[in-house]
């Protein structure tokens, strides 16, 4: 279904940023974390963004997840301008249209497996009678089927970061947010869970892995390299959905 | 199946708060003293004020009462002489009042001898009364067994008598008492009647001992035949004499409007004859609106206590709730990230204060319920737990919740997302 609203098509933007700016007030001084930038994430595309430690990175994925606001220039994400959007309705699209992966996992320690991949249904307004139906099969899939009743702090860094994977595909999201995903990883796991990365991106979901390890850069399709706030440089290295660079 | 919000909520609040158990209980405990002293103190309070009313109640409501108070004794009289003490109410104060006040109905003449009364080998203290008919219906007394005295008995003089519970019950514990002699003094009286207990309960045992006072009850004129109105008593070196015509007289009002007028009239009208205070008047209708006031005064003192003791408990509650909230500044950016709306981050922390103050309150109705139990158990003073005190109780307890709950968790809502998934 292709609704100009919502939903994005094969090839269609799922997040694009024209001229976005975020600007920070530290004390007297003026920090400019995202500097004019333009990006544009394309449905199916998996984008790794890349950069030193200050180039903005971070603040590019809080705006992308609509947990920040650009200063100027407009984000939209599946055809929706934030900056015409309150609180509630950018929690509401967080809900829906997003998934999120953390570096330190970030699970609810007092909830279960089953119940920390469920969290984003929870907050949706009308959420999916097979709710739980499709966390089971997500657990199933992330090897955890026997794990739906421990407490995460039960289970090994791996098997918290798979957890954390169902939850954001829990709603079926369509842009996936991956914030240093394997950061906390020993090499292995990591191998393990960008492998999983890959497998979903086959599937056809669209992914930004914020990342500055080349081992997860050399998978993606697509490589945003940033400076200063901006984007230094774009390489493609394999083209999605028949579209050519 | 996804379970309803507010069910997941309070599922979650629980689990929360079991994390840590002994800070959760620790902070239910104000709660939990301020609801149940609530719910143990009214039971007190009303169980109290409940039996002085009852007590005043059985004075009768329309009724006021003058009796006669043996004034002081002079000093300058020497204990050796033997004198005649006369004091009190006279019979015509008694007609003065019957004549006076078109209000009054009726008055009863009460006279008091002082007399042992004996059954056979058996003899009792009790207060022997000297009265009309009417004092039944005045008093509201009902007849057990037998009939109260009757016109005809004053008119005959007859040497009947009609027993209280107590004196039947010592005398004839197993026998109707109808029939038998009594005798008062030295005289025989036959009893004609026995009187209902006063507050007819099961737990009333009969008296084991001769101390107890039970009434025995002569027509008004017969007594008066036999005993006069002089009463010798002998002591060691002296001989009292006194001299009362009417010990008490009960005065029925017509409404319970004009039971003030009435009193005062007497008062005034015995002011005038009396030379000294050697009278009293009561009105039961004034105690009782004493007794309602001291009771309301006495539940405004116990409410602030109450309500400051739920004041402290719910700041305790908000206390650990903020630094709650702080603590969890890392989740609550995790679900707002995950699509938690800031009404969700309200609810979520509002269902767990208030979580917090029902289970205190709730463990305090409990308690609360236990107290007045044990007090009227061992300290043997009647409480009456009223089916509103628990309710109210835990109503205020869960208001305690949301009122102390609503700012914790408005700060906790209020946390940028950004700033909050940074926290460590």
């Amino acid at each position: 279904m292709n609704a100009p609203l919502g939903a994005a098509g094969p090839g269609d933007a799922v997040a694009d940023l024209a001229a976005v700016s975020r600007l920070y007030h530290m004390g007297t001084d003026e920090v400019r974390a995202l500097d004019g930038l333009d990006f544009c994430v394309r449905r199916g595309e998996y984008w790794s963004v890349m950069g030193p430690s200050g180039s903005g990175k971070s603040t590019l994925l809080n705006v992308m997840g609509c947990l920040d606001r650009p200063t100027s220039g407009t984000y939209r994400l599946v055809g929706y301008d934030v900056n015409d959007l309150d609180d509630d309705e950018l929690s509401g699209l967080r809900s829906i249209k997003l998934g999120f992966i953390f570096q330190s996992y970030n699970l609810i320690p007092q909830l279960n497996v089953l119940e920390n991949i469920m969290v984003p249904l929870f907050y949706q307004d009308s959420p999916p009678a097979a709710g739980e139906e499709t966390a089971r099969r997500l657990a199933a899939r992330m090897g955890l089927a026997d794990r739906l009743g421990h407490k995460p702090t039960e289970l090994s860094g791996g098997q918290q970061q798979r957890v954390a994977i169902a939850r954001a595909l829990v709603n079926d999201p369509e842009l996936i947010l991956a914030d240093e995903a394997t950061g906390n990883l020993d090499s292995r796991t990591a191998e393990e869970i960008l492998a999983l990365f890959d497998e979903l991106s086959r599937e056809g979901k669209t992914i930004v892995f914020v990342t500055h390890e080349s081992l997860v850069s050399d998978r993606a399709s697509h490589v945003l390299r940033m400076r200063d706030g901006r984007a230094e440089e774009v390489v493609v290295q394999r083209e999605v959905n028949g579209v050519r660079p | 199946m996804i379970t309803h919000p507010l069910v997941r909520a309070v599922r979650t609040g629980v689990s929360s708060l079991l994390l840590h158990k002994l800070r959760s209980l620790l902070t239910t405990l104000g709660v939990l003293f301020g609801t149940s002293s609530v719910i143990a103190m009214l039971a007190i309070g009303e169980g109290a004020s409940y039996e002085a009313q009852e007590q005043i109640k059985l004075l009768g409501s329309q009724n006021v009462i003058l009796s006669s108070v043996k004034p002081p004794e002079d000093p300058n009289q020497g204990s050796q002489q033997i004198r005649v003490m006369s004091y009190g109410l006279t019979d015509e104060d008694f007609a003065r009042v019957t004549e006076t006040f078109p209000a009054v109905v009726r008055t009863v003449p009460v006279r008091e001898i002082q007399n042992e009364v004996r059954y056979r080998d058996r003899a009792l203290n009790a207060r022997v009364l000297a009265t009309t008919p009417e004092y039944q219906d005045v008093t509201g007394r009902l007849v057990w067994e037998g009939r109260f005295l009757t016109e005809q008995d004053q008119l005959s003089l007859n040497n009947v008598c009609v027993l209280g519970t107590e004196v039947a019950r010592y005398f004839f514990p197993l026998k109707p008492a109808v029939g038998k002699k009594i005798k008062v003094g030295g005289d025989y009286f036959t009893v004609v009647g026995t009187l209902a207990p006063r507050m007819p309960t099961a737990d009333n045992p009969a008296p084991a001992d001769a101390d107890v006072t039970g009434e025995v009850f002569l027509p008004f004129e017969t007594a008066k035949k036999w005993y006069g109105v002089l009463q010798v008593r002998q002591r060691a070196g002296s001989r009292d004499m006194t001299e009362v015509e009417l010990h008490e007289m009960i005065i029925e009002v017509d409404r319970a409007e004009n039971v003030e007028l009435v009193a005062d009239g007497a008062r005034q009208m015995l002011s005038q004859f009396h030379t000294s205070r050697d009278y009293e008047v009561l009105v039961p209708l004034e105690l009782l609106a004493r007794a309602e006031a001291t009771k309301r005064i006495f539940n405004i003192v116990l409410g602030s206590i109450a309500g400051i003791s739920l004041l402290v408990g719910g700041i305790g509650i908000m206390n650990v709730m903020l630094a709650t909230v702080t603590e969890r500044t890392r989740e609550i950016g995790i679900r707002r990230a995950l699509g938690a709306k800031r009404r969700h981050i309200i609810t979520q922390f509002l269902v767990e204060t208030v979580v917090l103050s029902v289970g205190g309150g709730l463990l305090g109705v409990a308690l609360g319920l236990l107290i007045p139990l044990l007090v009227e158990r061992f300290a043997e003073m009647r409480t009456i737990v009223t089916p509103t005190a628990p309710m109210l109780a835990f109503g205020i307890s869960a208001g305690v919740g949301v009122i102390f709950g609503l700012y914790p968790a408005w700060r906790a809502a209020g946390m940028d997302p950004v700033e909050a998934l940074r926290h460590e």
